[in-house]
C-alpha cells in the first residue's frame, strides 16, 4: 500500500462503517465549496446594469434593496444539509461503538513512551502473555481492545481498521476492530506524547485463524536459549534485564518491551526500523542517534559483548 | 429613533447632564461588575474540577470525612456580618451620615481580618497541606484562592475607610463605596457557595 | 437637591470651530516625553502599539513555522532534534494563537471603536493603558523562555500528564503556565473596558441596532472572554502547584483526572477561536460594504448571527476531546451541536456575497482581502463541519486535516480580513494610501502562497499523517504533499513580507489621504486623516447606521448631527449614554496620562518572576509595587464644591473616579 495509514479505504468492519459517511461529508463539503464560490465569483464578476451617462461609477447605490432572500435561501438549504448529516452522524455512531457479535478475544493495549505494549487475555491462567508493536488478531471476527495509559496520554489508531482511541492513566477505554481479510495494518499513535511520538507506529496483523493460533501458541511458550548463546544471554542479563523481559530467562524488566519472541516481528523500536540483523545491531548500539531522547539508554559495550547480545536476540522466535 | 436626535443648531438648549460619578454611574461601577462574573466564573471552574474529581474518585470523598463545622460555621457567620456591616455604612453615606459610614467600613475590615485569622486557624489544625492528597489540594486551593480575594476585600475596605475619614465622600459622591461594597458582597456570596460545596453537601449523603 | 445642580455641566450645543479644536487639542494629547510614552490612556496610541506588538510576533511565529516546513519537506530529514522540533510547534501555536491573532484584533478595536461610536476614547482608558503592557511583558516572559532553552515544548495545548514535572522536569511548562495567566489578566482587562465602553460611551443617539458590526464582534468576544478566561486561568494555575508544590490535580496515581486538563482547557480555547475571528468577520462586514457601495445586506441576521456563534461555541469544547473515551450521550450531543454551529456562520457569509451581488463591486486591495477570505471561510468551514461528525473525527482528529482546517479558518478568518483591515483604515491612521497595485501583488502572492501550502495538508491528514511530529518515513506517502507546503509555505511569507514593504515604502512616499477616501458611511471617515487626540470636536449625534451615506441612501427621516453637538471642553470629557438606546445620561471626566498603569504592570511582573524561581519575596515585592500603583489609581479626587469650571486645569483635574 502506498499510504498505509490512509483512510480513505477500510478493511475492517467498523472502518467499513464510517467510510460512507466519510465520503459523504468529503462530497458534501467539496459541493458547499464549489457552489459557494461560485456564488462568490458571479457576484463579484457578474454584470451590472450600465449607468446612465454622467453617473459616478464608484457613486453610492440610491435606495439599495434586495439580497435577504440569498441569506434565507443558502442558510436554509445549509441548515437541511446540516441536519440531514447530524442525522446520518448519530446512526453511524450507533451502529459504530459496539461489535456486530460478542469478541472472543481480549487484548490489553498500553501506551508508553514511545512503545506499545499487548498482553493477551486467556481464561487459562498459563494462556496469557505479553508481548509489543505487532500485535496479531484473527481475521474475520471482532477483537475486543482494552485500553490502558501507561505513563502519558496516547492514542491507538489502525486507520484501515478504525478510528482512533485515546490510552489514558487513569482510565480504562474500550475499542474494538475487525479485520475482514489477513493483511499487515499500520497503526500509530495519534497523542502528541514526547519527543519520539513521531516514531510510535504499530503494526496489526491479521491472520487466518489456525495461523493465528499457531502464533498464539507460539508466544505463549518461554524462551529457552540453547547453550551456545549463553555469553550473549549473560550480556544481556546484565545490560539488558533490567529494562526487557524474556520469559525463561531471569530477565525480567518491566520497563521496555518484552523480548520473548522478538523475532516473531516484522519490524524494532515500535515500527522505525526492520526487523534485520543489522538494524537490530545498529538500534542496540546507538538507540539515541536512531531515535533522539527514547528511554533505551546508550550503553558503551564492546563489539563482541554486542554481536553476542544480537546472537542471543536472534534466537528468540 | 431616538428623541435625543437633535435636528436644527437653534435648539440651543441641552439637558444639565451628571458630572462624574455620581450614583451608581459611574464607569467603574459597570466595570467592576464584570469583575464579578469573571470572578464567579473562576469559582464555577473551581467547583466543577471538584465535583469531575468527586465522582471518578476511587474511594471514599471526602477521604477523611465532611470538614469539621466547629470553626468554619461562626466563620461563615462572621462574614455574613461584616457584609452587613458595609452595606449599613452604604447605606448611611447616601443619606450623608459620614460618621456611619466610616464605622461601618471599620467594623466590615476588623471581622474580615477575624474571618481570615479563624480560617487560618483552621487549616492548621488539620494537620494537612495541599499537597497531601487530591481532596485536600482541592480544599486549600479553593479556600485559598477565596481568602485571597477576601485580604484584596479587606485592604479595599481599609482603603475606603481611610477615604472616608478623611472626607471624600458625601451623599452624591460616593460611588468608590458602592463598588468596594459590591465586590464584598460578592466575595461573601462565594464563600456560601463554597462552604455549602466542602461543608454541607458533603453531609447531605 | 440644591447640591445636585453644582455637581452638574449644563453645555450650549455648539458648532464646530477652529478655537475650540485648538483648546481640545492641547487638553488631550499625550504629554510630551517620558510621561506620555509611558503614561499615555490615548486608544490610538495605545491600538497602535497593540497592532505593531502583534505583528512582531507574526513574524516570529511565522519564522517558527517556515524553519519547522524546512524540517518537514523531505522525510527523515535532521535540520531539528526532536526536543527542537517541539519547542518550535509550541512557540508557533502560542505566538499566533495568543500573542498575534487576539492581540491584533484588540488594536484595531482600541483604534476604531471610539471612531465609530462617535467617542473621544473607551469608557477606561488607564485600564486600557494596563492591558497593552500586561500584553507586551506576558509575551517577553513566555519568550524569555528561549533565552534558557526552554521554551515550553508541549504543544499550546499542553495536556497533562506529559507537562507534569514526572515527564517535564525543567522550567519550560512552568514558563507557559505563568506566562498564560499573566496574559490572561491583560485579555480580561481589555475585555472589561471594551464591554463596558459599548454599554456606556456610544454616540447620543446610536442605539444598539446602529451599531457596526465590528463592535458586535468585539463586544461578544469579550463578553465570552470575561467568562471563559478564568477557566484556563484556573488549569494553568493547578498545573503549576502540581509542578511546584505536590497537589495531586493530575496525577492519576493519586486519583488526579488528565481529562480535568482538557475540560478547562477546552472550555476556555474553543470560545477561544471564536473570540479570535468574529471581530476580524465584524471588520469584513464593516468594511465590504464601502467597497460594495451599498450597506451590509442584513445587518441584524449578521448581528445576532455574531452572537449566536459565540453562544452555541459555548456547548461544542468536548468536540476537541472525542478520541478520549467519552459516553454516547456526550458524543451525540457534543457532535450535533458542532455540526449545527455552522448555521450562524453561513448567514454571515451569504451577507457578504449577498452585499457583493446587489452591490457595485469596487476593486481595491482592500476589497480582494475581504472578498477572498470567504472563499478561504468556506473551505476552512466545511473542513471543519466533516470533522463534527464523531466517527469521522474519529480518523480525521490528530492528523493534518485538522491543521488544514485550523489554518484556513485562522488564517482566512484572521489574517486576511485583517490585512485587508489594513489596506481600508492605513489612510485614516497615517493620512496616506498604501500602494493599491503593491496591494493587489500582496493579495494574489498570500492567496496563492497560503492555498498552495495549506490545501495539500487535506490530503496529507487524509493519507493519515499524524500532528505534532517532527520527522516522518519515506513508505507513507506524504512526502509529496509535504514538499509542495513547504514551498507554498514561503510563498506564502513572502507575500507578507510584500505586506510590510508597502507598509515601510507607503509611510515615506505614500499618496496623501483626506478624511474619507473610499466615502465610507461611519463616522471614523467624519474626521480627519490622522485623527486629532481628541477624535470629535464636537460630539456627534446619530440618527442611523450610515451617517455619512444618509442624505444620499435617503431610506430614513431622522438626520444625524456631525457639525454641531456637546463640546464637553471642561477638561477631558466625554458623554456617558444609557446602554440600549444611547440616551446622553452623564458626563464622563476622563483620566489624564499616568503613570499608575506601567508601574502596575511592573509590580505584576515582578509577581510572576517571583513564583517561576518559587520565591516568596520575589512575589511579595511585586505584590506591594502593584499595591501602591493600584491605590494610586484609584485614589479619588477632591469633591467639587465649587463650578465645573474648577476641572479645567489639566493636568491637575484628577477624575473622581477611573
Amino acid at each position: 500500500m502506498s499510504a498505509p495509514l490512509n483512510y480513505l479505504t477500510s478493511h475492517g468492519a467498523r472502518a467499513d462503517m464510517i467510510l460512507p459517511l466519510t465520503r459523504g461529508v468529503l462530497i458534501i463539503s467539496i459541493i458547499v465549496i464549489l457552489i459557494v464560490c461560485g456564488l462568490l465569483a458571479a457576484a463579484i464578476f457578474r454584470r451590472r446594469p450600465v449607468e446612465a451617462p454622467g453617473a459616478d461609477p464608484r457613486g453610492l447605490l440610491f435606495r439599495p434593496r434586495g439580497g435577504l432572500t440569498f441569506v434565507y435561501v443558502g442558510v436554509g438549504i445549509s441548515t437541511l444539509v446540516l441536519v440531514a448529516t447530524t442525522i446520518r452522524t448519530m446512526k453511524t455512531l450507533a451502529d459504530v461503538v459496539s461489535p456486530p457479535r460478542e469478541a472472543k478475544l481480549t487484548i490489553e493495549v498500553t501506551g508508553h513512551q514511545w512503545w506499545w505494549e499487548a498482553r493477551y487475555f486467556s481464561e487459562k491462567p498459563a494462556e496469557i502473555f505479553t508481548t509489543a508493536n505487532e500485535i496479531h488478531i484473527p481475521a474475520g471476527e471482532p477483537v475486543r481492545f482494552k485500553l490502558i495509559g501507561g505513563d502519558v496520554i496516547h492514542s491507538f489508531w489502525v486507520p484501515a481498521l478504525a478510528g482512533k482511541t485515546d490510552t489514558i492513566p487513569g482510565q480504562t477505554n474500550i475499542t474494538w476492530l475487525q479485520a475482514e481479510r489477513p493483511g499487515v495494518y499500520r497503526g500509530q499513535c495519534t497523542e502528541y506524547c514526547g519527543k519520539q511520538h513521531a516514531n510510535m507506529a504499530f503494526f496489526v496483523v491479521a491472520d487466518e485463524p489456525a495461523r493465528f493460533e499457531e502464533w498464539r501458541q507460539k508466544q505463549i511458550a518461554p524462551a529457552a536459549p540453547s547453550a551456545d548463546v549463553a555469553q550473549g544471554l549473560s550480556a544481556f542479563q546484565t545490560r539488558c534485564g533490567a529494562c526487557h523481559t524474556v520469559r525463561g530467562t531471569p530477565a525480567g524488566g518491566k520497563v521496555g518491551p518484552d523480548l520473548t519472541h522478538v523475532m516473531s516481528r516484522g519490524t524494532i523500536a515500535a515500527g522505525t526500523l526492520p526487523n534485520t540483523p543489522g538494524h537490530l545491531t545498529g538500534w542496540i548500539a546507538n538507540p539515541q542517534g536512531v531515535k533522539p531522547g527514547n528511554h533505551m539508554p546508550q550503553i558503551d559495550m564492546s563489539g563482541a559483548d554486542l554481536n553476542a547480545i544480537r546472537t542471543f536476540l536472534q534466537t528468540l522466535g | 429613533m431616538s428623541d435625543v436626535a437633535l435636528h436644527r443648531s437653534d435648539e440651543i438648549r441641552a439637558p444639565a447632564l451628571p458630572v462624574g460619578s455620581i450614583g451608581n454611574q459611574a464607569s467603574g461601577y459597570f466595570g467592576v461588575w464584570w469583575v464579578i462574573i469573571t470572578e464567579a466564573s473562576l469559582f464555577i471552574y473551581l467547583i466543577f474540577g471538584y465535583a469531575y474529581c468527586a465522582m471518578q474518585f476511587p474511594g471514599k470523598w471526602p477521604p477523611s470525612g465532611p470538614p469539621e463545622l466547629t470553626l468554619a460555621l461562626p466563620d461563615t457567620l462572621i462574614l455574613i456580618l461584616s457584609s452587613v456591616a458595609v452595606a449599613l455604612g452604604e447605606h448611611a453615606i447616601k443619606q450623608g451620615k459620614r460618621a456611619r459610614l466610616t464605622l461601618g467600613l471599620v467594623v466590615g475590615f476588623v471581622l474580615g481580618i477575624v474571618f481570615v485569622a479563624i480560617q487560618l486557624k483552621e487549616w492548621a489544625s488539620r494537620g494537612t497541606t495541599l499537597a497531601s492528597n487530591l481532596y485536600y489540594s482541592f480544599y486549600f486551593t479553593t479556600t485559598g484562592f477565596h481568602m485571597a480575594h477576601v485580604v484584596v476585600g479587606i485592604l479595599i475596605l481599609g482603603a475606603l475607610t481611610i477615604w472616608s475619614a478623611l472626607g471624600k465622600f458625601d451623599s452624591v459622591r460616593n460611588s468608590p463605596v458602592s463598588i468596594g461594597a459590591l465586590y464584598w458582597h460578592f466575595v461573601d456570596a462565594v464563600w456560601i457557595v463554597l462552604f455549602t460545596t466542602y461543608y454541607i453537601v458533603p453531609r447531605l449523603k | 437637591m440644591a447640591r445636585h445642580t453644582q455637581l452638574t455641566q449644563t453645555t450650549a450645543i455648539v458648532t464646530a470651530n477652529a478655537e475650540l479644536a485648538e483648546r481640545l487639542h492641547k487638553v488631550w494629547e499625550t504629554e510630551p516625553g517620558i510621561k506620555g510614552f509611558l503614561g499615555t490612556v490615548d486608544h490610538k496610541e495605545i491600538g497602535i502599539r497593540y497592532i505593531v506588538t502583534s505583528f512582531i510576533f507574526l513574524l516570529i511565529g511565522g519564522v517558527e513555522a517556515l524553519i519547522l516546513r524546512v524540517q518537514l519537506a523531505q522525510p527523515d530529514l535532521h535540520v531539528l532534534s526532536p526536543e527542537q522540533y517541539n519547542q518550535l510547534f509550541t512557540m508557533h501555536g502560542v505566538s499566533m494563537i495568543f500573542l498575534y491573532a487576539m492581540p491584533v484584533l484588540t488594536g484595531f478595536s482600541n483604534y476604531l471603536w471610539p471612531l465609530l461610536l462617535g467617542a473621544r476614547d473607551t469608557a477606561l482608558p488607564r485600564v486600557n493603558a494596563l492591558s497593552y503592557w500586561l500584553y507586551l511583558f506576558s509575551g517577553l516572559f513566555i519568550y524569555a523562555s528561549f533565552s534558557m532553552g526552554h521554551a515550553p515544548n508541549d504543544g499550546w495545548f499542553n495536556y497533562v500528564p506529559y507537562a507534569n514535572r514526572q515527564y517535564n522536569p525543567g522550567p519550560n511548562i512552568d514558563f507557559y503556565s505563568l506566562g498564560m495567566i499573566f496574559l490572561g489578566i491583560s485579555t480580561t482587562v481589555s475585555s472589561a473596558n471594551f464591554v463596558v465602553t459599548a454599554m456606556r460611551t456610544r454616540a447620543a443617539g446610536m442605539s444598539i441596532n446602529r451599531i457596526p458590526i465590528l463592535v458586535w464582534g468585539t463586544l461578544t468576544s469579550s463578553v465570552a472572554n470575561l467568562l471563559v478566561i478564568p477557566a484556563v486561568s484556573l488549569a494553568f494555575f493547578l498545573l503549576y502547584l502540581d509542578r511546584n508544590y505536590g497537589t495531586k490535580f493530575f496525577q492519576p496515581q493519586s486519583g488526579g483526572q488528565p481529562l480535568l486538563w482538557q475540560h478547562l482547557f477546552w472550555i476556555f480555547a474553543h470560545p477561544w477561536v471564536y473570540a479570535i475571528v468574529l471581530p476580524a468577520m465584524g471588520m469584513v462586514s464593516d468594511g465590504l460594504p464601502i467597497f460594495c457601495r451599498r450597506p451590509l445586506v442584513g445587518y441584524t441576521l449578521v448581528a445576532l448571527s455574531t452572537m449566536a456563534t459565540m453562544a452555541i461555541g459555548f456547548g461544542v469544547w468536548t468536540h476537541h476531546m472525542f478520541a478520549t473515551g467519552m459516553s454516547d450521550l456526550a458524543l451525540s450531543f457534543f457532535s450535533g451541536v458542532s455540526i449545527i454551529i455552522a448555521v450562524p456562520s453561513a448567514v454571515a457569509v451569504f451577507a457578504w456575497i449577498a452585499t457583493i451581488w446587489t452591490g457595485r463591486p469596487v476593486f481595491t486591495a482592500a476589497f480582494h482581502f475581504f472578498a477572498g477570505m470567504i472563499a478561504l471561510f468556506v473551505i476552512g468551514g466545511v473542513s471543519g463541519f466533516m470533522t463534527g461528525s464523531v466517527p469521522v473525527d474519529w480518523q480525521l482528529t490528530d492528523t493534518y486535516f485538522v491543521v488544514a482546517h485550523l489554518h484556513y479558518v485562522l488564517i482566512g478568518i484572521n489574517v486576511f480580513p485583517v490585512v485587508g483591515a489594513i489596506y481600508m483604515w492605513f489612510p485614516k491612521v497615517t493620512g496616506k494610501f498604501l500602494d493599491e497595485r503593491l496591494g493587489k501583488l500582496n493579495f494574489w502572492l498570500m492567496f496563492v502562497g497560503f492555498n498552495l501550502a495549506f490545501f495539500p495538508m487535506h490530503i496529507s491528514g487524509l493519507l493519515g499523517m499524524p500532528r505534532r511530529i517532527y520527522t516522518y518515513p519515506h513508505d507513507v506517502g506524504w512526502s509529496a504533499w509535504n514538499l509542495i507546503t513547504s514551498i507554498g509555505a514561503f510563498l506564502f511569507a513572502i507575500g507578507v513580507l510584500l505586506l510590510f514593504h508597502n507598509i515601510a515604502v507607503s509611510l515615506r512616499r505614500g499618496k496623501h489621504a483626506g478624511a474619507n477616501p473610499w466615502d465610507g458611511g461611519t463616522l471614523e471617515w467624519a474626521i480627519p486623516s490622522p485623527p486629532p487626540p481628541y477624535n470629535f470636536v464636537v460630539l456627534p449625534t446619530v440618527a442611523g447606521r450610515h451617517p455619512l451615506w444618509e442624505d444620499r441612501l435617503d431610506d430614513a427621516p431622522g438626520r444625524s448631527r456631525l457639525d454641531t453637538g456637546l463640546a464637553l471642553d471642561k477638561g477631558r470629557q466625554m458623554l456617558g449614554t444609557s446602554v440600549v438606546d444611547a440616551e446622553p445620561a452623564v458626563i464622563l471626566q476622563m483620566p489624564f496620562d499616568s503613570y499608575a498603569p506601567f508601574t502596575l504592570a511592573v509590580g505584576t511582573t515582578i509577581i510572576f518572576v517571583g513564583m517561576l524561581y518559587r520565591s516568596w519575596p520575589g512575589m511579595a515585592a511585586g505584590a506591594i509595587i502593584t499595591g501602591i500603583a493600584l491605590l494610586l489609581w484609584l485614589w479619588p479626587g477632591r469633591l467639587r464644591e465649587g463650578s465645573p469650571e474648577a476641572a479645567n486645569e489639566p493636568p491637575f483635574a484628577e477624575p473622581d473616579h477611573v
